[in-house]
């Protein structure tokens, strides 16, 4: 079991203290383009969660590759993963050509952003043509708007993926007192601890269509949630919106896991794996 | 700079002053920085922390001036003595001290790093507005203030001659900067982390997007 942070979370090379906490680091979103991202306000507070509409604010693909990357491996000591997005096919497929770089260990392509209009090709077509490009494991980042996850992640797994990123966040808005959307955008990303029964339901089923690795991410805050994923079928975790309240989370939430996980009578969290299904009851339709 | 620090501490008292609440916390190991600069407030019960600039650093505090507005406010206004937050900074760039005739002005709620930096440069003149004689009691945290009260604003008694140090809403920023140049201004906007992480508190200013955590949120425009 692995923990990495959710893409687009931190910023290592602003805190790389923080992206050293953590088995693996995920960059931010990288397009061919440079995007200044949304004007703001691009953050809002919910009751249970936070809207954001960053926009996939990034320096584009050849600064990435140039400036960005070689940063990032010298100042990380983990291995990376890019998060690698775009708008049509071909966008996604020249950047995994580009990133050969032996720091770079894995590509995960954004095919959920929900805070960019240009809607991409469908998520299966996209990993078949990278999976045909790139020298590293693929993994898909699915949105959780999916009605049917298992049907998705079949599709994407046909398609060559080498693991499943669930999920990216919902869709959402908020209005400020005088009724207008608070993010200037309209909508955003919701995430945090709201999310954490989709992510759940998003992961058991994931989990009966495939036996590739998940990376579950949504609503993690303690040690408990991440032992959950794993239980529902997660190989790894992830964490997000919990990084903005307490720069320490994955120290933390390691220790948690490790100590609910001896509590429940587990001798490691990975013992828990799939534990959630096992209990399930399969009712005909 | 010195590094921040994320403590759990305990509220010493939360006091009013004038319609907004003073959350005086124990300072513990976490270092108060330069003024200006800003911490992020575990706000009870809400999903995200609040960024507040430090107002005062008495020995052994931290003191923090709060319009209790919306929830996380209204929360961090609710804390009673004992209670426990967590306190992560100091975060952020604070003001350059390295002023001749320095001017500090302020506006509403804005006001909240003036008393720290008041003390920093020993107490240069002020020039603060409020939207009522009620929220002008808060003039009362710093010394040698002169208070304009609305529909007068603090751009109608601006001197000329001076280095301006501000912090206030936008429309009062943008106002003093058209006279001042040169003037240091801090800047506000909702914040998620506070250190970097996020992307989500830029402000436009001259058309380039700030990240106001780290490349503010005090920023002099020229």
């Amino acid at each position: 079991m692995q923990l990495l942070n959710a893409s687009g979370c931190l910023d290592a090379l602003t805190a790389p203290e923080v992206a050293s906490t953590f088995d693996a680091f995920v960059t931010k979103t990288v397009t061919p383009e440079r995007r200044e991202g949304n004007p703001p306000v691009r953050i809002a507070e919910t009751d249970h969660g936070m809207l954001n509409a960053i926009g996939l604010a990034n320096p584009g693909r050849d600064a990435f590759l140039e400036v960005t990357l070689p940063r990032l491996a010298s100042m990380i000591d983990r291995p990376l993963w890019v998060s690698v997005g775009g708008f049509s096919v071909r966008d996604y497929v020249e950047t995994c050509e580009q990133l050969t770089r032996s720091e770079v260990a894995c590509i995960e392509l954004n095919l959920s952003c929900p805070n960019v209009d240009e809607a991409p090709a469908s998520a299966a077509e996209i990993v078949r043509a990278c999976r045909e490009v790139a020298g590293k494991p693929l993994y898909a980042k699915v949105s959780p708007h999916s009605w049917d996850m298992g049907e998705t992640v079949r599709a994407v797994e046909a398609a060559g993926a080498d693991g499943v990123s669930m999920v990216n966040t919902l869709r959402g808005a908020a209005l400020d007192a005088r009724l207008r959307p608070t993010l200037a955008r309209g909508t955003g990303g919701y995430s945090g601890p709201a999310l954490k029964p989709v992510v759940l339901a998003a992961v058991l089923a994931a989990r009966r269509a495939t036996t590739l690795p998940i990376v579950a991410m949504g609503g993690v805050q303690t040690g408990r949630d991440a032992l959950e994923l794993i239980a529902c079928g997660a190989t790894h975790v992830a964490l997000g919106t919990v990084l903005f309240t307490d720069p320490g989370a994955a120290t933390r939430v390691r220790a948690e896991l490790a100590a609910e996980a001896t509590r429940i009578g587990f001798d490691r969290p990975e013992d828990a794996f799939g534990a959630a299904l096992e209990s399930v009851v399969n009712v005909a339709n | 700079m010195s590094k921040p620090r994320r403590e759990r501490r305990s509220v010493l008292a939360v006091e009013a002053v004038g319609p907004y609440s003073l959350l005086r916390v124990e300072r513990g190991g976490v270092d108060p920085g330069v003024p200006g600069q800003f911490f992020m407030l575990e706000a009870p019960g809400r999903v995200l922390p609040r960024p507040m600039s430090l107002c005062l650093a008495p020995r052994g505090e931290l003191g923090f001036l709060l319009d209790a507005i919306g929830p996380g406010t209204q929360a961090l206004a609710a804390l009673e003595p004992g209670d426990a937050l967590h306190v992560f900074g100091p975060l952020g760039n604070g003001f350059r001290l390295d002023v001749s005739r320095p001017l500090l002005v302020g506006g509403g709620i804005g006001i909240a790093p003036l008393p720290f930096l008041s003390e920093a440069l020993e107490h240069p003149p002020a020039l603060l507005g409020f939207r009522s004689e009620w929220h002008a009691e808060a003039a009362a945290l710093l010394p040698n203030a002169t208070v304009v009260i609305d529909p007068v604003l603090v751009t109608d008694a601006l001197p000329r001659d001076r280095e301006v140090l501000a912090c206030g809403p936008e429309p009062m920023l943008d106002a003093v900067r058209a006279i001042c140049p040169d003037a240091q201004l801090a800047w506000e906007a909702p914040m998620a982390c506070g250190y970097g992480a996020c992307y989500g508190c830029v402000v436009e200013i001259d058309g380039e997007m700030k990240r106001l955590c780290v490349e503010g949120p005090v920023l002099c425009s020229s």
